[in-house]
């Protein structure tokens, strides 16, 4: 399995992919923390959805990462668009045939690629944190917040909580995306339909319905990354994720595994 | 040990009602070079794919390398190949290519500009594989498909988009390996290269095995043939009927008429031609060459 990770790492580290998403990363971090803290009084909110997140708040121990948390559900979307066009270009290059040549166990091909493909997300998500956090801490002063609090033993343990949720958030989002890629077989209609998912239809149920956001995948892995909302608590978020990850993951390592490879 | 390179017997795929390989049964020998030959959609691919465990087989049994087709793990370290064209990734280089391959089955990379070099891409390695064109395309699959060091090596359609000098060096290679013990099963259309590099042959039409054994065998049981050029071509219509009209089996092909018979026909063939007007402007017999032989076998 080590050794599919590492072919796989291989592919991931060039310098068009590797650079072009975390150049991503770092925009939509510091933008996001940015916002939190240049929009405070802005009377269209500084939060998510136009929601008011004042001094008060971003004073408390957790202050410091609040831009952080914010961006997970971001991340999610980049980690799904990365880890199905990985999985479903080996279908639409054909490269496939050769993995499976050099590597016959499907399972060891699978787990090699989620292994390599979470070291690329735990990069990513690493990278969010240090730009977020820095944004944070260069703005707040700007935003006349008060840090004391962020540096405390609580402030880091926030760091730490943040971090863990929204890695497991990210990887949620990632694997869906391989879920789709071996459903479809096809970077472009595995991302098209994550993305339209995630942005459009799970925003339209919510809005038509907002008790089915308890039970959309999107929602509760972007709860996740927050460590829960107000609408939506934290355990219920990852017992929610993890069942729809474990669930369209066992089905789609199933047909992977018993699928002719025609191509 | 298996004297036995491949082995196998009654090997069948169906797509639902579709029977896209049919009771297959067919043995290659260490060390030899067997070419795998058949019409398009005869099912060498299908075949090929189940041989490498890509694809599960409907029934039959098959033993490569003395291990099962069904444990694909136990003999495909010791196997290279190249199947229906080469398959890389467009965004790296020929080297990272290869590299990627080379992690995966746990090789050196120190292998890699070494094949490279083998197959003429030295000093193309570092180029995008999407800036190669079709010919070194095909030479980085070669190279991926030696990675391994194979004792068995696949080949489907190695010399396609190849220039002359190229395929004459992919007959050279696959020469070599075989002299150094590899057992090569190559697939090609180009039944000419076929002919002069393989010692055995497997022929499938419409998913069956038709043949399998010696080339030689095959060719020394296919009649003779009797090869007339006229001086007129206007005349070649009128030669066929004479050989037709003899009591032969007799066709038309690239501008001479070809009758199935034995050299002892040649004299009387000439006789008539002359009493007919006709003035030949060459006359031989021939052993038909694999091409005709696949021609008639498989009714293409």
């Amino acid at each position: 399995m080590w050794h599919v990770a590492f072919s796989e790492l291989r592919k991931l580290r060039r310098p068009s992919l590797f650079l072009g998403t975390m150049g991503a990363v770092i925009f939509f971090s510091g933008l996001f923390s940015s916002l939190l803290f240049l929009l405070i009084d802005s009377p269209q909110g500084n939060g998510d959805r136009g929601r008011m997140i004042g001094r008060e708040i971003l004073a408390l121990p957790s202050g410091g990462v609040r831009g952080f948390a914010s961006v997970g559900s971001f991340l999610g979307i980049i980690a799904l668009c990365v880890f199905a066009a990985q999985t479903a270009q080996e279908y639409t290059y054909g490269t496939l045939r050769n993995l499976l040549v050099r590597q016959p166990s499907r399972m060891k091909i699978l787990l090699g690629k989620l292994a390599a493909m979470k070291i690329f997300a735990i990069i990513m998500v690493v990278l969010a944190a240090l730009v977020s956090i820095s944004a944070s801490i260069l703005l707040a002063p700007r935003a006349k917040v008060n840090t004391d609090l962020w540096f405390s033993a609580a402030g880091k343990s926030a760091i730490l909580e943040t971090f863990v949720n929204v890695i497991i958030s990210v990887i949620g989002f990632g694997i869906v995306g391989m879920i789709l890629g071996l459903l479809f077989r096809s970077p472009i209609s595995a991302i098209s339909l994550g993305v339209l998912w995630l942005l459009i239809v799970e925003n339209l149920l919510v809005a038509v319905k907002s008790n089915t956001e308890k039970w959309l995948p999107g929602s509760n892995l972007s709860a996740i990354a927050q460590g829960g909302t107000p609408t939506l608590e934290y355990k219920h978020a990852l017992i929610v994720g993890a069942a729809y990850v474990i669930v369209g993951a066992l089905v789609a390592a199933g047909l992977f595994k018993r699928r002719d490879v025609s191509n | 040990m298996s004297e036995l390179a491949i082995s196998v017997k009654d090997l069948t795929k169906n797509y639902g009602a579709r029977v896209a390989v049919s009771h297959a049964t067919f043995d290659v020998p260490y060390g030899t070079i067997c070419g795998f030959v058949g019409p398009n959609g005869s099912g060498k691919t299908t075949t090929i794919r189940m041989l490498l465990g890509l694809v599960r087989t409907t029934g039959g049994t098959g033993e490569i390398l003395g291990e099962s087709i069904t444990h694909p793990e136990k003999y495909l370290p010791k196997v290279g190949a190249m199947i229906e064209g080469p398959a890389f990734y467009p965004a790296l280089s020929g080297k990272e290519n290869l590299n990627v391959l080379a992690a995966l089955g746990g090789f050196s990379k120190e292998r890699v500009q070494p094949l490279l070099e083998k197959v003429g891409l030295g000093d193309r390695g570092n180029s995008k594989f999407k800036t190669y064109s079709l010919g070194m395309k095909q030479r980085l699959g070669i190279a991926a498909a030696l990675l391994p060091n194979p004792k068995l090596l696949v080949l489907d359609e190695p010399t396609n988009g190849l220039d002359p000098a190229g395929i004459q060096e992919v007959r050279e290679l696959i020469r070599d390996l075989a002299t150094d013990g590899t057992t090569v099963f190559v697939s090609s259309h180009l039944l000419s290269e076929i002919e002069m590099i393989s010692e055995y042959l497997v022929m499938l039409r419409e998913g069956k095995v038709i043949f399998y054994g010696k080339t030689a065998e095959l060719l020394a049981q296919q009649q003779p043939v009797i090869v007339a050029k006229s001086k007129r071509t206007t005349d070649l219509k009128k030669l066929l009927k004479i050989a037709k009209d003899s009591g032969h089996s007799a066709s038309i092909i690239a501008g001479a008429v070809h009758v199935i018979s034995d050299s002892s026909f040649a004299a009387e063939f000439n006789e008539l031609a002359f009493d007919a007007g006709i003035t030949l402007s060459s006359l031989n017999a021939v052993l038909p060459t694999l091409e005709e032989t696949f021609f008639e076998m498989t009714g293409e």
